[in-house]
């Protein structure tokens, strides 16, 4: 690989870029020019390991184990991805997870369909089919072609292991989870090249824009014809780049990205970990969890992929789907057989609005057992409008708030102490609007008219805009400008894993076209791909080695 | 044992004694004064422990409603109210509180910022921060190395990410949640058994360093690719390769025998299913002591010298069947009963929480080994990131 040094772009550069913008944007201005960050280094996210894993060898293929503490940045897991290591707890899970995964690969029939050079019962070493085995696989695995060195070492691996264990196919097993182990498989490197076309700058390999377009489109490796761009160059042309790009568009998988980026925007992860009291909210089992989530997913991904639609409708919308299991929790007649999903629309005078009025989002951000206005109206806050809420401090006195004296029967009345008092009001006046409007929700997502008996007021405000209720919430969130910054800031760092806050140029840019887009993510995603900027890299620093790289190379020398 | 509560106590202080004292120590360990002169065994003569763990709670205990206070040089310890249980257990604990944590001009995050400062010697300097390694990790880099799993860690609460050990911001171990898939790393295929008189080195491991070495060796041209602020990133995965590489040779040794390991059997209960009860009071102390039992037998076979246990989180997350509010929620906003001069739904939660500390230890004690049982060999750390939950950190 050749690396070069890091040099100002040359007004040529520049020059070649803007015509190049123009010619990707037709209509509108062009786009901005943006100097790349350095190159980066991401650990795969589970989800992005599993993907992986199914794509390659198979949906059957189970992956158990238990993966590092994922650390969330801006407000998304895969942005705190860049600076995720492996610790060697984790780095044990991956190695159990590896043998787990190769020992299913080369069980029967998968074997027969993986690897149909391997004859059931052979003993004997067989170099070719190792060759080829690991070749096929680790290109698909590593995101690019190995090089000899690294198909060697596991054609020894190989080797080794069938005469230790007298089995070829354990041998195999071997070869393939020492690729499985590899930082080669479980980071996302980001590696740069001279560019040729612009001496004296730097541009990302083709296998890496591969990969930076592939987890952003699909949240999973590039596939066979991406991988095959890459190889014969046509990645780095404008037309080729396009091409791909409304292949990749046109793919079923594109739900499945869109389905990735949403979920982690609003936290899915944590499902894993929610519960509910089953004494307080007895229809909110395990099936209501698991169905809560697919349920806004769905939502969100006929809206925003299937019908192509103005992203800020979401808020407002009232088409949704159900099962049976939801159907018992939002108190709703479903006729869908159980197990099975039907769309189903929320009456006009329903208090239901949006995907905020949805379980997930409503039983998400509550207690086990009550609701929390202060926690939905962070979340709304954080997740939907990028608005940071500070901690509370730390010497509050709750004395008063839940006094069983007191005649506050409702946690609109509860919560005005927290809005009377000078420490707390600061946060709680960005908040508790918010959730409010939305208490006629309980801690489970259920609708109520009345809290321990006494009428909830669920009027407030959002940033000026008063409204009554949830419905009219749902209008406030919709209009409100931060909701498409939000999204095109958090959409724009999911796929690059850059922030958006040096690139002001290129954020008012987007702003502009999603406007003039009609508000649709599907154009959004589009622009971002085939953009320079999204690919954009500046040379890495690659002065000597750490002092840690050096101790380490000392000990494993 | 002594009570010393009093007098504001350095981390350093802490971690030499930590590192080099003995027995059951409960909030912090042994210090200075109850090791020899050279620090290298008790000031008895007694061997230093072997064995080194956490055990974490979240809230800590009602301020008052902890110990009897006394002077610093009264003898004896008398624990009050909420960790009464551990009285059967007191000749073998220290109790040391009243901390103080300076911030140095940086935010407090309550719940936080005195976990990882006790746990690290540094206050986060933002949110999620931790600054540096905590203790149960330096410990385990000198002792942990000569079992087949360097550190265990185990979380009662169903959540991997409620653990409090943690080599940096980026670098927290995922806790085990289920007592099954521990089960199978401690007793599984690759357990072998210290008392069998016969051994034979399994291939399979060798071969999982034939893997390995395939990996380690690309690492020059691997950090050859990316730049110099990415390497620590890398180091650190390639130091992983290398514990991981030192567990496996552990395994081609034949183990020390030891006549308090005995091979348990599977556990009886049901991993948690996400949306069920993970958090109720009544399952995660079942969990525990399922948990408490699989870990002690793990110490006693040598499978591992240092491990960390998480009863509740930071916070508290615990809850009550049937109530609306949790343990953490009660600590702020349920009222003192003037006459109790506490809240007694958090205690309550807080008394349960010592309870489960105490059947800890019972389980450690129960489990001969040599002249005395595995808690004689065993130090371990019990505390929590707060003294006063009404007034989280303070």
């Amino acid at each position: 690989m050749n690396v070069s040094t890091f040099s100002p772009p040359k007004l040529s550069l520049l020059t070649i870029i803007g015509v190049s913008a123009i010619c990707l944007s037709a209509c509108g201005p062009s786009e901005p020019i943006t100097e790349g960050p350095p190159p980066d280094v991401r650990r795969l996210t589970e989800d992005q390991y599993k993907n992986i894993i199914s794509d390659v060898f198979g949906a059957s293929i189970i992956v158990g184990g238990r993966f590092d503490t994922p650390v969330r940045t801006e407000g998304l897991q895969a942005v705190g991805a860049r600076n995720a290591t492996v610790t060697a707890a984790a780095l044990s899970q991956y190695d159990e997870m590896a043998r787990s995964i190769s020992e299913q690969v080369m069980s029967e029939p998968s074997r027969q369909f993986l690897v149909p050079c391997a004859m059931p019962g052979q003993v004997a070493f067989d170099e070719s089919c190792t060759t080829q085995f690991i070749s096929k696989t680790g290109r698909l695995l590593f995101r690019r072609p190995l090089t000899d060195d690294e198909t060697s070492a596991r054609t020894d691996v190989v080797r080794e292991t069938t005469q230790r264990l007298g089995s070829f196919k354990e041998g195999l097993s071997s070869g393939l989870a020492s690729l499985l182990v590899s930082p080669q498989f479980l980071f996302i490197a980001d590696v740069v090249e001279d560019d040729p076309d612009n001496p004296g700058t730097s541009r990302l390999n083709a296998f890496s824009k591969a990969t930076r377009l592939s987890f952003f489109l699909w949240n999973r490796s590039p596939d066979n014809t991406l991988l095959q761009a890459a190889e014969t160059g046509d990645l780095h042309s404008e037309d080729g780049l396009e091409g791909q790009v409304e292949r990749m568009m046109a793919s079923p998988l594109l739900k499945a990205g869109v389905r990735s980026f949403f979920s982690d925007l609003l936290e899915f992860s944590e499902f894993d970990f929610l519960e509910k009291d089953s004494l307080i909210y007895p229809a909110f089992g395990a099936g209501a969890v698991r169905d809560a989530q697919e349920q806004t997913l769905r939502t969100i991904t006929d809206h925003v992929v299937t019908k192509d639609k103005d992203y800020r409708d979401l808020f407002t919308t009232r088409d949704t789907f159900m099962t049976s299991t939801l159907g018992m929790v939002y108190r709703v007649q479903v006729k869908a057989r159980p197990g099975t999903w039907e769309p189903y629309q929320f009456a006009p005078d329903d208090p239901r609005i949006g995907i905020q009025g949805h379980l997930s989002f409503l039983a998400l951000n509550s207690h086990p057992g009550r609701s929390s206005p202060t926690l939905r109206g962070k979340a709304i806050r954080n997740m939907l409008l990028c608005q940071q809420v500070p901690d509370p401090p730390p010497d509050v006195d709750f004395s008063g708030f839940n006094d069983p004296n007191s005649p506050s029967k409702t946690a609109k009345e509860r919560l005005t102490a927290h809005s009377t008092s000078p420490a707390c009001a600061g946060c709680h006046r960005i908040t508790d609007p918010i959730g409010l409007a939305l208490e006629k929700f309980d801690g489970a997502g259920q609708f109520r008219q009345t809290e321990n008996g006494a009428p909830i007021d669920t009027s407030g405000d959002l940033d000026g805009i008063d409204y009554a209720d949830s419905k009219g919430l749902g209008l406030a969130l919709r209009d409100n400008p931060a909701t498409t910054k939000c999204l095109i800031n958090r959409l724009y760092a999911y796929g690059s894993g850059n922030s958006m806050s040096s690139r002001s140029e290129w954020m008012t840019y987007l702003e502009d076209r999603f406007t003039a887009d009609g508000y649709r993510i599907t154009s959004l995603m589009k622009r971002i791909s085939t953009s320079n900027t999204f690919y954009a890299v500046s040379a890495p620093d690659m002065s000597g080695e750490t002092i840690e790289t050096a101790a380490n190379n000392a000990a494993i020398d | 044992m002594r009570i010393r509560s009093t007098h504001n106590m350095s981390r350093r202080s802490l971690l030499r004694g930590a590192v080099a004292g003995s027995a059951v120590t409960v909030s912090l360990p042994f210090l200075d004064c109850m090791l020899n002169d050279s620090g290298t065994a008790m000031a008895a003569g007694a061997p230093l422990p072997v064995r080194f763990g956490t055990w974490f709670w979240g809230l800590g205990h009602t301020p008052g409603h902890g110990v009897e206070e006394k002077p610093a040089t009264s003898p004896g310890i008398n624990f009050l109210g909420e960790p009464a249980a551990l009285n059967r257990h007191k000749d073998v604990i220290n109790f040391l509180g009243k901390f103080n944590m300076p911030l140095d001009g940086r935010s407090n995050y309550p719940h936080e910022s005195g976990w990882i400062a006790s746990r690290t010697g540094s206050a986060p300097d933002k949110d999620k921060e931790i600054p540096a390694t905590t203790f149960d990790l330096l410990i385990a880099d000198k002792i942990g190395n000569k079992n087949r799993l360097k550190t265990i860690d185990i979380s009662c609460t169903n959540n991997p990410n409620d653990s409090y050990s943690a080599r940096g911001t980026y670098t927290r171990t995922a806790a085990e949640i289920s007592p099954t898939t521990l089960y199978m790393r401690l007793f599984g295929s690759d357990f072998v058994d210290p008392n069998k008189a016969d051994f034979t080195p399994d291939p399979r491991v060798i071969v999982r360093q034939s893997v390995l070495s395939a990996v380690k060796e690309e690492r020059q041209q691997f950090m050859k690719q990316i730049g110099a602020a990415d390497r620590a990133q890398l180091d650190e995965y390639f130091t992983s390769i290398r514990e991981i590489e030192n567990q496996l040779e552990v395994q081609l040794q034949k183990p020390a025998p030891n006549e308090a390991c005995h091979i348990i059997p599977p556990p009886e209960v049901s991993d948690l299913v996400g949306g069920t009860a993970g958090v109720e009071i009544a399952q995660v102390q079942s969990t525990h002591e399922t948990f408490a039992r699989m870990l002690a037998m793990a110490v006693a076979c040598n499978q591992t010298s240092v491990f960390n246990v998480t009863f509740s989180n930071s916070g508290s997350s615990l809850r009550k069947a049937g109530e609306s509010l949790t343990h953490h929620s009660l600590s702020h906003e349920e009222r003192v009963d003037p006459e109790l001069g506490l809240q007694p739904q958090t205690s309550w939660f807080n008394t349960r929480s010592m309870d489960s500390l105490a059947t800890f230890i019972d389980v450690f004690a129960s489990i001969r080994e040599g002249d005395g049982t595995l808690l004689d060999n065993t130090l371990l750390i019990a505390g929590s990131e707060t003294g006063d939950a009404e007034n989280p950190f303070y």
